[in-house]
């Protein structure tokens, strides 16, 4: 039994007030100076630690605040008031929603699951990955220690090309050689960022993070720096320059590189593995409608791993061309299901290892997009986020970035990343433990675990209010 | 069968208002130093929202304004005002009460029914909440020209729970519902003693969940169901032997294929004791029972329970894997009377957001595929289903029950009767700043037990008359006439009314 994985986790504290849903509003005039105010009476203690962020001018009292309302419904005056934030209201966009950001920002301070008393309060459903639900299991957990019982549970995979058998020559000794495999503990990578302010410090960050949580990070050729040469163990290398760039020093400690895709992108893989047998390459390749006849033909070529990226939103690309093949482009997830069962109709799902990326903004979407087919996933934005990120993408503007990210000490910025890849982590282990699943390579692609909106809908509601 | 008694002990309905000084409505009312203090604010409103003060009336329970279609009366106060000295506006506050299935409307609505024990007139959404689909999107269809004019004690809510026709005694509840378990611990004495109280004034029943048996529900003993869950805390053979009916907790809807987690902070050394454990450190109650790996051990589970108590009915509490249709067969064939199929919108004390959010199929899909399968496999008859895990209204009582459940069983509802205001903090710290759900002695102090047990039996008894209403409305003089009546039920996503004869209407 391989030791188990943890993820060392403390509160790392954000360094500006964060931007809560609500606010509350007291007035003072009209006050009627009653004796024992409700103010005092407050359960947590809110007014008692009011203060000013000067900063931001923000009240510390709305971070603090539970929403209880009993000062509202309390002062004899009515002069309290909870109100909408519009600040908060106004974070992010359609997507990354204020929940998801706010909820990130909790993780990346606690690295904690977030846990709430009563019962679920979002919608029924949504677009992509809010249309689908996994199982669970009334009986079966992995181990029989309860809630305890996480020791077993693997979160490991592997990346790379695998052989479907092992050939032996007469002599009984092992004719072939089986190709690199690199083993993560952990089934996310961290990717390269859509935007971001001057990335130095962020990425120094990430490599920090990505050391301790043993996985990697993907670094562009043109941001590397002989400063990362610690790092090399946990660095992808993406080639956006020429191959014969590489310091041969390098390339020596790489154990990943990835490369754009592109038609010559087979032929580089192999003047890559030519001078570094024991590197596994990844082919980077956006995702859209070609794609699963695209990796079909690079799994004959000898690709070992095809790293699928679709937009910020999840979307994929390939559309704005006009080729009539779909007005709206899919969603990862779908694309994601279509590839995978293409694969393995075609009986070469297992020679290779796919990646998925783009999106990706909850703990759930890994276990989903899992689910749907992937083997592992590349996480961007939400890294940013557990910085502090705001997602306002004024950094793409060029503007000044309002929470100072490219100033940012790489201790902290580590201890959050960490802890949001930690409490992701974790709730990996609850979707997988309630499933009875005991390690996430047998998730892959157990479609038959979830359970889908469309199929849903159309089995029960459809055919309801219909006589006979 | 239905008890020709029904309505003859039904409780009476009694004013109660609310705890807090200042109820929380849709509405905010001023009134300006230009108010002469005439008083005829005070007399004008009929729903006695303004109280006469020294120098100026006070507005004591904005909560019942009418709000702005108010404009077209005769009552209405701000045009009347000799002074224009009042001003109405929506209130804030109300802005950022609520979530996408309990909306702001279906709180304060709850709460009016729990006060008043009346259907709210402030133009409040009482029916849906803004979830976007399941219950939210689901219509009646009522046949044209059906429509029952009879009192409503000709129509029965009553629902026999023992279905199987063993050797047992049938035990009916006068209402299609119960209410679920929450235990000590989880919520105050004076919550559970409200709720047991009030499903006994119901004649129906209320579970003690996993926390054990308090000794101040034994004079309650034939209207409470005992919980047995994977903790067993509390559990003993004489507790299951008080019971009528003992229920086997395998998961629930709110953290399905998870454990129980109660927080060091809310065991108390009365909670401790109760439960046989240490106070101040966390209890978890573990997933799944560890002596049921099959059928077959589950079979005899619900035999020991039926060897106990001799009696007892026994229901086994599931939540909504893919295969919960097999999970159903599998309890009939353990010989329990009742599988309650625990929806993932269920309320609980603690868990984690992902799995509420993720694990396991919605109530709505759940119930009619249960309901089919066993159907179709010819046992419906011999088996109640209970539905729950986010019942809110009437309505979803009603639309619950035509998707194929015998009766619901509540939880969530009762507690936003007591004025919950659905924070969803009722882990943190002390528990329930609001003194529901919560073991701290100070906070448990906020509520009184008569008035939570009447808000509870107020709020119901609105439930009881608006489901009747339903089945009168749809010509059936009975709930067991609605239970998985597909075509008396429609999806906005999928049926347009020129393509039905009835009425496409909540």
């Amino acid at each position: 039994m391989p030791p188990k994985y943890h993820i060392h986790t403390s509160p790392v504290a954000a360094r500006f007030q964060a931007i809560t849903k609500s606010g509350v509003i007291a007035w003072e005039e009209g006050c009627l100076k009653c004796a024992r105010c409700v103010k005092k009476d407050c359960v947590y203690k809110v007014y008692e630690k009011r203060g000013i962020d000067a900063r931001q001018m923000l009240e510390s009292l709305d971070s603090v605040c539970m929403d209880c309302f009993r000062c509202v419904q309390g002062c004899p005056n009515k002069l309290i008031q909870k109100g909408l934030n519009p600040s908060y209201k106004a974070l992010g966009d359609h997507y990354w929603t204020p929940e998801i950001i706010s909820g990130l920002w909790f993780q990346a301070n606690a690295g904690r699951i977030p846990v709430s008393g009563g019962g679920y309060g979002g919608n029924f459903s949504g677009p992509g990955f809010d249309a689908m639900w996994t199982d669970m299991s009334e009986i079966v957990r992995p181990t029989r220690d309860g809630i305890h019982g996480r020791e077993y549970i693997s979160t490991t995979i592997d990346i790379g090309r695998k052989v479907m058998a092992l050939e032996f020559d007469n002599s009984g000794a092992l004719s072939i050689t089986p190709p690199p495999i690199v083993e993560i503990p952990l089934p996310i990578l961290l990717d390269m960022l859509p935007w971001s302010p001057p990335r130095k410090g962020i990425n120094r960050a990430l490599l920090e993070a990505a050391r301790s949580l043993g996985t990697f990070v993907i670094i562009r050729q043109s941001d590397y720096d002989p400063g990362m040469e610690e790092y090399l163990p946990n660095i992808v290398l993406y080639i956006d320059g020429k191959i014969s760039d590489i310091d041969p020093a390098v390339l020596r400690r790489l154990r990943l590189i990835e490369l754009p895709y592109g038609k010559d992108v087979i032929a580089s893989q192999k003047v890559l593995k030519e001078r570094q047998p024991g590197l596994v390459t990844i082919i980077r390749m956006e995702i859209s409608p070609d794609s699963s006849g695209s990796i079909l033909q690079l799994t004959a070529e000898g690709a070992e791993v095809i790293h699928l990226v679709a937009d910020e939103y999840g979307n994929e690309y390939g559309h704005e061309s006009g080729d009539g093949k779909a007005d709206k482009p899919l969603f990862i997830k779908e694309r994601m299901r279509e590839i995978h069962l293409h694969l393995v109709e075609k009986g070469v799902r297992d020679q290779i290892t796919l990646i998925a990326g783009g999106g990706i903004a909850m703990a759930e979407h890994v276990a989903k997009l899992i689910i749907c087919g992937a083997d592992l996933l590349s996480v961007d934005i939400p890294l940013l986020v557990a910085m502090e990120c705001r997602v306002c993408r004024r950094c793409k503007e060029g503007i000044d970035c309002p929470v100072e990210l490219e100033g940012v000490d790489p201790v902290w910025g580590a201890g959050r990343a960490r802890n949001l890849m930690a409490a992701w982590h974790n709730q990996l282990l609850e979707i997988l433990g309630a499933m009875g699943i005991r390690e996430v390579r047998r998730l892959r692609g157990e479609m038959g675990r979830a359970m889908f909106f469309e199929d849903l809908e159309k089995d029960i509601f459809a055919t309801m209010g219909r006589k006979g | 069968m239905a008890k020709v008694t029904d309505t003859l002990k039904l409780p009476e309905v009694k004013k109660v208002l609310s705890r807090f000084r200042n109820a929380l409505g849709k509405y905010r009312l001023t009134v300006s130093k230009a108010c002469n203090n005439c008083g005829l604010c005070v007399t004008l409103c009929p729903y006695g929202v303004y109280k006469a003060g020294s120098k100026k009336p006070r507005v004591a329970a904005e909560h019942l304004c009418l709000g702005f279609p108010c404009s077209s009366k005769e009552f209405h106060c701000v045009s009347r005002c000799p002074e224009k000295a009042i001003q109405l506006s929506l209130n804030p506050s109300f802005e950022i009460l609520g979530d996408r299935r309990w909306s702001a409307d279906l709180l304060a609505s709850a709460w009016h029914m729990a006060e008043t024990g009346e259907i709210p007139y402030q133009g409040l959404n009482y029916k849906t909440g803004n979830s976007g689909g399941g219950f939210d999107k689901l219509r009646f269809i009522f046949p044209r020209g059906k429509a029952l004019d009879i009192p409503d004690e000709e129509v029965s809510t009553t629902v026999e729970l023992n279905r199987s026709g063993d050797s047992r005694p049938g035990v009916s509840i006068s209402v299609p519902f119960y209410f679920g378990g929450m235990s000590f611990g989880s919520v105050s004495i004076v919550t559970i003693l409200a709720r047991v109280r009030a499903a006994v004034a119901l004649d129906t029943f209320c579970c003690t969940g996993e926390g054990g048996y308090p000794e101040e529900l034994i004079p309650y003993d034939d209207h409470i169901i005992t919980q047995v869950a994977t903790g067993l805390f509390g559990v003993r053979e004489e507790t299951l032997k008080r019971v009528r009916i003992v229920e086997f907790k395998y998961a629930q809807g709110a953290k399905p294929g998870l454990g129980g987690h109660l927080l060091g902070d809310k065991v108390t050394a009365r909670v401790a004791t109760m439960r046989e454990a240490v106070a101040g450190s966390a209890l978890f109650s573990p997933f799944p029972f560890h002596s049921v790996y099959s059928v077959e051990d589950h079979k005899k589970h619900v035999d020991w329970i039926k060897e106990t108590n001799s009696r007892a009915l026994v229901s086994v509490k599931v939540s909504t894997p893919t295969d919960v249709d097999m999970v159903a067969v599998g309890s009939y064939y353990a010989g329990a009377h009742i599988v309650q199929l625990d929806g993932s919108y269920g309320g609980t004390g603690a868990a984690p957001d992902i799995a509420k959010k993720n694990i396991a199929m919605p109530l709505e899909y759940a119930v009619p595929k249960v309901h089919k399968f066993l159907s179709d496999e010819g046992i419906r008859d011999k088996i109640t289903i209970i539905a729950s895990g986010g019942i809110r209204s009437a309505y979803d009582m009603a639309k619950a029950i035509a998707l194929g459940a015998n009766g619901v069983c509540l939880g969530t509802a009762d507690l936003v009767a007591l004025e919950c205001i659905r924070c969803h903090h009722c882990e943190s710290g002390r528990g329930c700043a609001r003194g529901i759900a919560t073991t701290d002695e100070e906070l448990t102090k906020l509520m009184e037990l008569e008035w939570a047990t009447q808000r509870i039996i107020n709020m119901y008894m609105c439930w009881r008359s608006q489901f009747i209403s339903i089945l009168k409305r749809m010509g059936l003089r009975s709930v067991t006439d609605l239970v998985g009546r597909f075509d008396l039920i429609g999806h906005l996503d999928y049926i347009k009314q020129e393509d039905l004869e009835g009425e496409l209407e909540i």
